[in-house]
């Protein structure tokens, strides 16, 4: 299958492993992952106030690209973009009155009839693709690795957005376990890292990163699997940076699960831009033979 | 709903003789009355035995009166009143024709024992050789697959759990029917239908908890140390699983740190319901003291939003909770329950100091919304009477016609109307009971009482 | 500790700002204080999300604009999904940074972040912060 493919800045920034992980490994799987031959930053943040319909521009205009490219469907990886996208989306759908003053505002564009939907690559993995076809094609079970799935907000909520039920989320671990690595539940896989704190308030997310990664090595989890790249810079940076003031920190690597998937499926570590970690998951992987 | 007069005619007999449904306190309360007062009842209980919830209850508030010993002698009472017939394990099916004359059609289900045979001796039920969940005890123990439900059970007669048996389900073992000396057991037995002709109807049928699976955030009912108040109940019953003894389900330790979690599913309109279930204040005010006293080196938190105490005794009782048993109160809601190690974490706040609390438990117990017992709208259905969005009964008019359903001759009592306390419960079914003996007394049915479906209307009407 | 109420301030300007902006029935609220017990910034937090409500519930302008809490707020709807009551606080908080931002008062001053730390950080870091915490 093809679907449309809507990167958003940070995959072709920061997270650039994320990116190219998660196109070979849908490859693999049959799915093709068409980037869009235009869009802009999504916004990030969905605009949560009533009278704020500039903000939802950005949204709308990635979604009206879709339909440009005649497509009925765009996916994409990031959680913040899955909300932006998916909420304005909502938005539209559900209040006519708005939908008509953002397209009368948008005048050099066609009209956006909210008809794109918007789908994470992990939903296209369970619900088209599918896991037992996933374990399929599994040429390197990750046997023996302990991994903590952390979900973080937007993947789940709101409940209206979110890809599975919000108190417990299972997606992850279906992958994971499809994979034959071990998911190690945590009881802080849906609370916030931080987020956008990070910027001006690092100690708070040093906190939740300490909150989030404590557990999962309390409970002999060897790495934390995320799909954001926000949660990504929190837990690998963020935790580097625990671990400078408090000595005897353990380090969990942090991965994409596009990462695991990429090199449980053969693809191999060129894929994977393991180098680009600030916590070097190449020593857990080597010893486990992944690598 | 069809909510016509009963016939055109301004008059009929009455068949002086009434159908209770529900063997709970309100409809022994009900049946009780009525029978004193020198009319014929028929008591119809799904279960095996009478005795509803409230034989579930360790002791009751305010007055920590063992539940068991108001309850023993009542049931006895209706089993052996001369004006009762009792039809436990039994189900209203139908009902037809209208006050003064309604046709009933009850579904005696298979016991697979013929238990007007049956002695009660209980040595099938000993040698029995397969266990299963009680539902008695809420699955905190186990019982026989031939089982009487607890043992002061009226009839303390034994049924078969058709699904669990291994005769009834694969043709093996029949070890009951070897050992019943008065050949009482009768793997042949069937469903079969009875009918009866009755003037007036009490429907009493009461109320189950909201299902602590649907509360997500509280773990989905995954942690076993996060129990139901009615679950408490029988952990601190005498006759429990526990022997009253407070220890948890999972390892069996006694906890040092309990939490009582009130509104849980009440008193939220976005995932639970809207109303008040009327009980839980009191009842975790109970649990708390009561742990204390089992557990005089153990402390109790109870997580509230308002505390609703407003029956006879009520106030003092919480009160005493509080000084003489140390009950700490936090106010406000619990936002999430998780397990961490052998400790249950519950965040919470109090709202008073304005901080979020973490305590780490040994054991939580969720005051889980009152919600109509299964099946109360299905019965609803077949009686022609009315129901509210949440499937409790709805009264003729809230306060004029309180225990009247809309249906001329069908009255209600107990939790099936509205979710309320015993006393509560035990006066509205001797008030359902003296309609029905006025009823009764009357030579035939007419007058003001035909006019209650318009009183309902106007009722409705006045509530939109 | 002190709050003046009348029937002016109750009903205020400000009240209605922000019933208008968040969309949101304040008085839906029952302070049942479910938000703040699940809140994941409470700890850094001077008072907690509910009392946030409360005073705009009491038409306290300037006690709720000057908290902290509306500015810690990371809008990861955990209180959204759990509200018995349905009322979106991360919109009712995102109001309160609005009714600021909008006077011209950036809460992040982006010229005196480390330039160093920017640097390292994912670009929806900053994007998603400056549109929390700028104008």
């Amino acid at each position: 299958m093809k679907i449309h493919y809507y990167p958003g800045c940070t995959l072709k920034v920061t997270a650039t492993q994320f990116e190219s992980s998660a196109i070979a490994s849908a490859q693999a799987l049959g799915v093709e992952m068409l980037e869009l031959q235009r869009w802009n930053c999504c916004g990030t943040v969905y605009s949560l106030a009533n009278d704020d319909l500039i903000r939802q521009l950005a949204p709308i205009r990635n979604l009206i690209r879709v339909r440009n490219e005649n497509g009925n469907a765009v996916t994409t990886l990031c959680s913040m973009c899955l909300n932006t996208l998916k909420s304005a989306n909502l938005l539209i759908n559900e209040n006519p009155e708005k939908k008509r003053t953002i397209n009368a505002f948008m005048d050099e564009e066609e009209d956006y009839d909210g008809g794109v939907e918007v789908v994470h690559l992990l939903e296209i993995l369970r619900d088209r693709v599918g896991f037992e076809e996933v374990r399929g094609k599994v040429t390197q079970p990750l046997s023996g690795l302990r991994a903590s799935p952390y979900y973080g907000c937007l993947l789940l909520r709101p409940e209206e957005i979110g890809i599975d039920r919000a108190e417990s989320p299972t997606i992850l671990e279906d992958l994971l376990k499809s994979m034959s690595a071990e998911p190690i539940d945590s009881p802080y896989k849906a609370e916030c890292c931080g987020s956008y704190q990070t910027v001006d308030k690092a100690d708070l997310v040093i906190e939740k990163t300490r909150d989030i990664v404590s557990w999962a090595a309390r409970n002999k989890a060897q790495c934390i699997v995320v799909s954001c790249p926000l949660c990504f810079f929190n837990l690998d940076e963020r935790q580097k940076d625990l671990a400078e003031r408090e000595s005897g920190t353990a380090l969990l690597p942090v991965f994409y699960f596009t990462q695991l998937l990429a090199l449980a499926l053969g693809l191999g570590a060129e894929v994977c831009g393991f180098q680009k970690h600030v916590i070097d998951p190449r020593p857990l992987l080597s010893s486990k033979g992944f690598i | 709903m069809k909510l016509t007069p009963y016939n055109n005619a301004s008059t009929a007999a009455i068949t002086k003789r009434a159908l209770v449904i529900g063997g709970g306190i309100a409809g022994m309360q009900a049946s009780l009355d009525i029978a004193d007062a020198g009319y014929e009842v028929v008591l119809v209980e799904r279960e095996p035995s009478i005795g509803g919830h409230m034989i579930q209850l360790s002791e009751t508030f305010p007055t920590l009166d063992c539940s068991q010993c108001i309850m023993t002698p009542k049931m006895v009472e209706v089993s052996q009143h001369p004006n009762i017939r009792l039809m436990t394990y039994c189900e209203v099916e139908d009902v037809t024709g209208d006050v003064g004359q309604f046709d009933v059609r009850i579904r005696k289900k298979a016991a697979y024992v013929d238990r007007e045979k049956c002695t009660g001796c209980g040595l099938c039920v000993e040698k029995c050789p397969t266990k299963v969940p009680s539902e008695f005890d809420l699955s905190l123990g186990k019982r026989k697959v031939i089982y009487v439900p607890f043992p002061q059970a009226v009839p303390p007669k034994p049924v078969i759990d058709a699904e669990n048996c291994r005769f009834l389900t694969s043709g093996k073992c029949g070890v009951c029917k070897k050992v019943c000396e008065v050949e009482a057991v009768d793997f042949e037995q069937t469903d079969t239908m009875i009918e009866e002709r009755v003037g007036a109807i009490v429907v009493a049928t009461g109320y189950d908890l909201y299902a602590k699976e649907k509360v997500a955030e509280y773990g989905y009912g995954r942690y076993p140390d996060v129990i139901s108040g009615l679950e408490f109940e029988r952990l601190n019953s005498a006759s429990g699983p526990t022997t009253g003894e407070i220890r948890r389900p999972s390892d069996g330790k006694v906890p040092r740190e309990v939490v009582f979690i009130q509104c849980v599913g009440s008193r939220d309109r976005e995932k639970g319901v809207p109303y008040c279930s009327r009980i839980c204040c009191m009842y975790a005010a109970k649990h708390a003291m009561l742990y204390k006293h089992k557990v005089p080196d153990g402390q109790a938190y109870v997580f509230y939003m308002d505390i609703r105490a407003d029956g006879k005794g009520y106030e003092e009782f919480v009160q005493r909770g509080v000084e003489e048993d140390g009950t700490l109160y936090l106010r406000g809601r619990v936002s999430r329950v998780f397990q961490h190690g052998d400790k249950i974490v519950v965040w919470g706040v109090d709202t008073l100091a304005g901080k979020k609390t973490e305590i780490a438990a040994d054991m939580v117990v969720l005051a889980t919304a009152v919600v109509p017992a299964a099946g109360s709208r299905k019965l609803a259905k077949a009686l022609d009477i009315v129901t509210d969005e949440y499937g409790f009964y709805t009264e003729a008019h809230l306060k004029a016609h309180s225990v009247e359903s809309g249906k001329p001759g069908i009255l209600l009592a107990g939790c099936g109307q509205s979710p309320k306390d015993i006393p509560d419960t035990v006066a509205q079914a001797g008030c359902a009971a003296s309609k029905v003996t006025a009823l009764f007394s009357a030579s035939e049915v007419g007058g003001s009482l035909l006019d209650l479906p318009m009183r309902f209307t106007a009722s409705k009407s006045l509530r939109e | 500790m002190e709050a003046r109420l009348s029937h002016a301030t109750i009903h205020s300007d400000f009240v209605k700002k922000v019933e208008e902006l968040s969309g949101q029935d304040l008085l839906a609220c029952y302070q049942c204080g479910k938000c703040s017990a699940g809140c994941p910034i409470v700890e850094e937090a001077e008072i907690l999300p509910s009392q946030v409500l409360r005073l705009v519930q009491l038409g306290q302008r300037d006690d709720a604009l000057h908290s902290k809490t509306i500015w810690l707020c990371a809008s990861c709807y955990t209180c959204v999904s759990r509200c018995p009551r349905g009322v979106d606080l991360s919109k009712i908080m995102e109001a309160l940074r609005q009714i600021v931002l909008r006077k011209n008062l950036d809460h992040v001053k982006v010229s005196e972040l480390s330039r160093k730390e920017m640097a390292k950080l994912p670009p929806i870091a900053l994007i998603s912060n400056f549109r929390k915490f700028t104008g």
